[in-house]
């Protein structure tokens, strides 16, 4: 797997036509998604809060958060699939083939539907039930393509035998013949895959493609994707609780709680050196050191209590509930605190909390250096 | 595929053999002696002696059975004990006219309930989709004679758009088969339509809550496309089982609604056969219905394998 590096100008040379990614009123023209003021909830209860960021092509970053912290409802107010009842607000800007002139939580859905499956396409955490049990698998990757007109009916039958051999599917010509549930859950996250991948979307959300998937299988299938999206130099949201993963496969990563971004910056400095207690017991309570930085047998520790139901967040800061440094201060929302100069801007790289962990040299020799001993320290600290 | 549906095949040959033997078993472990039920108490003894010797009713209850089986199996099931009238055309007759109420009040019942099943799931948030669910529920709740009572009061008696019963063979009067089936079918096809409704709501509520249907509008299908290419194939499992299980209730239950619109089917004939104790019509047409529900059985299992090809294990 590539080494990740916060190198937001990799892509340039592949590609020197900028005038397609540009777009009015944002910063740069590699802009692939532009996020801004992202509100949703349900009538009466807000889930998500002024969530901001923006994807530049070619770039994967990662959005993590314990379950219930709105990573998924971020990802499918994106592509507009929300369920009934939820509403969003705010401002979201896509540009894949044509300029980001609407926002899109106002274009309508026969446009949206345009979009989805062409400019962006998603892959979901199930690949037991992400596709249909009585259609061959060949004809549903053949679909997306019908569906936009990327293919004729000939072309896309060539085609899926590409995608599928692409996707590092044995026998493919075979294998599309098949219906789901004689493919493997790994298999069949492939074929998720390649449907995702089929159009070339300017932007591709995987909603914790791995999750469910062996850990023999996952490696393989987290090349397959960052080897997918490099290809078509595509803008990458990867969600994922699994810190682990966010530091194989992106460059920059997103803490989300509450339905608020509270962290965010490259990963090395946000693993290496978080400075949102969130971040901070989050990276304590992964495995992210290994056996190695762990002292014996000596339990994770954990984040006191449990993420709250939705809307049941406190008022502030979200995480003042379950932090030890909360105090009267945190019953007022914190604002965000730039960390340093970031090309997507200051909501690129940067925290929401009124007590951050403690300012230290930087131990960054290597990305992988700097995590292991950040953790540790960190960790010290949290049984202290 | 060819396997499963052999075995199916299977299943049904040995559950129609079972069925025969218990419906025989019945009839005979009912008390009394069948000659002398049939000719009532003040039959001379000779007489039932007689009818005893003529029906092979003094052989042993096996040759009985396999008897009965021959002439099921050869279609010529034998005569009446009083009568005398041949039992097979008799049946055919009715059968027919039954076969002819109940498909098309099991079609009147899908044409109604896939649509408004459908819209009342998609829309189970909205207030239309809320009222049609409340009248399904209370359609539910009305049993089909009692529809076609009032069907008959309103249309037949108040109204004379129709007649209030009868029948008449479609070939010779189109017109006055179509005035006669009206009634009986719509009240029949009322109450199925009003549970098979129901049942489509519940089976598209599921599919629309699947993930592979998010796949689909994720891939750029609009809600209704989605559900139109990727959802009521699906669906369409669970709404086969009850359209199997209707069809045989509905072969039953159309006893009923003969006998309110005075129709010559096979529940008229299997009534009238009761009241006159002709044992033997009776035992056939228990086990005509019964053939008819497994073969139902039968077709919804193969249907079952042509919809989901998850279940055609051993295929390939």
């Amino acid at each position: 797997m590539s080494a990740p590096a916060p190198e937001f100008d990799r892509g340039n040379a592949r590609h020197g036509d900028d005038s397609r990614g540009r777009k009015r009123g944002m910063p740069g023209d590699r802009t692939v998604l532009a996020v801004e003021g992202l509100d949703v909830g349900t009538r009466h209860t807000p889930l998500l809060h002024d969530v901001t960021f923006s994807l530049h092509r070619g770039e994967r970053v990662g959005l993590i958060g314990e379950s219930g912290s709105g990573k998924s409802l971020t990802a499918l107010a994106v592509m507009g699939l929300l369920g009934e009842g939820l509403r969003a607000g705010g401002d979201v800007r896509l540009s894949g083939r044509t300029a980001a002139t609407r926002n899109l939580l106002d274009v309508g859905e026969r446009e949206m539907a345009r979009l989805r499956g062409d400019a962006m396409s998603m892959v979901f955490q199930e690949p037991m039930t992400a596709l249909n049990p009585t259609m061959r698998v060949g004809a549903q990757v053949a679909e997306v393509m019908r569906i936009h007109g990327t293919q004729s009916t000939t072309g896309a039958r060539r085609r899926v035998v590409e995608l599928l051999d692409q996707v590092g599917l044995p026998d493919p010509a075979h294998l599309a013949r098949s219906y789901p549930h004689e493919l493997s859950g790994g298999q069949r996250q492939r074929v998720v895959l390649a449907i995702a991948l089929a159009n070339d979307p300017a932007l591709l959300i995987c909603d914790e493609p791995t999750t469910a998937l062996d850990v023999t299988v996952q490696a393989t299938v987290l090349d397959l994707v960052v080897r997918g999206v490099e290809e078509r130099d595509a803008a990458m949201l990867f969600i994922t609780h699994d810190l682990a993963v966010v530091a194989t496969v992106c460059e920059r990563v997103l803490v989300m709680y509450g339905g608020r971004i509270v962290e965010a910056g490259p990963v090395a400095e946000v693993f290496g050196d978080p400075r949102h207690r969130y971040t901070q017991g989050l990276i304590a309570a992964s495995d992210l050191v290994g056996e190695g930085g762990r002292r014996g047998r000596a339990a994770l520790p954990t984040i006191p209590g449990t993420v709250p139901a939705a809307g049941r967040f406190p008022d502030g800061c979200v995480f003042r509930s379950r932090c030890d440094h909360a105090n009267d201060l945190c019953a007022s929302l914190p604002p965000w605190t730039p960390r340093g100069e970031h090309p997507a801007g200051d909501r690129a790289y940067g925290f929401a909390c009124h007590h951050p962990a403690g300012e230290r040299p930087s131990h960054s020799t290597s990305p992988a250096g700097a995590l292991a001993e950040g953790s540790t320290v960190e960790m010290e600290q949290h049984r202290g | 595929m060819l396997l499963r549906l052999l075995h199916r095949a299977m299943v049904f040959v040995a559950s129609v053999l079972a069925a025969s033997v218990l419906v025989f078993a019945f009839m005979r472990v009912l008390p009394g002696d069948p000659a002398r039920v049939a000719l009532g108490i003040n039959a001379s003894d000779e007489a039932v002696a007689r009818l005893r010797e003529q029906f092979g009713l003094d052989r042993p209850v096996v040759v009985q059975y396999l008897d009965w089986m021959r002439g099921l199996v050869t279609l010529d099931p034998g005569i009446e004990f009083i009568s005398k009238a041949a039992i097979g055309p008799q049946i055919a007759d009715r059968l027919q006219v039954t076969l002819i109420l109940v498909v098309t009040a099991m079609v009147l019942a899908v044409l109604v309930a896939v649509p408004v099943g459908i819209w009342m799931a998609v829309r189970h948030r909205h207030l239309d989709g809320l009222v049609m669910s409340a009248v399904s529920q209370v359609g539910v709740a009305i049993p089909a004679f009692l529809a076609g009572i009032v069907l008959i009061s309103v249309f037949a008696v108040r109204l004379r758009w129709v007649p209030s019963g009868g029948w008449v063979v479609p070939a010779q009067d189109p017109v006055g088969f179509l005035q006669r089936i009206a009634l009986p079918s719509v009240s029949l096809a009322m109450v199925q339509a009003a549970v098979l409704a129901r049942y489509v709501r519940s089976a598209v509520l599921d599919v629309l809550r699947e993930d592979y249907l998010r796949t689909a509008r994720a891939k750029g299908l609009r809600p209704v496309q989605a559900l139109w290419r990727h959802g009521l194939r699906n669906a369409a499992v669970p709404v086969v089982t009850v359209l199997g299980l209707q069809l045989a209730t509905l072969l039953i239950g159309a006893v009923v609604i003969e006998r309110v619109f005075v129709i010559p089917g096979l529940g008229s004939l299997l009534l009238d056969s009761v009241a006159q104790r002709e044992l033997l019509t009776v035992q056939t047409v228990v086990m005509v219905l019964v053939v008819a529900t497994l073969l139902i059985n039968f077709l919804v299992d193969a249907l079952y394998l042509v919809i989901d090809p998850r279940l055609r294990t051993g295929s390939r």
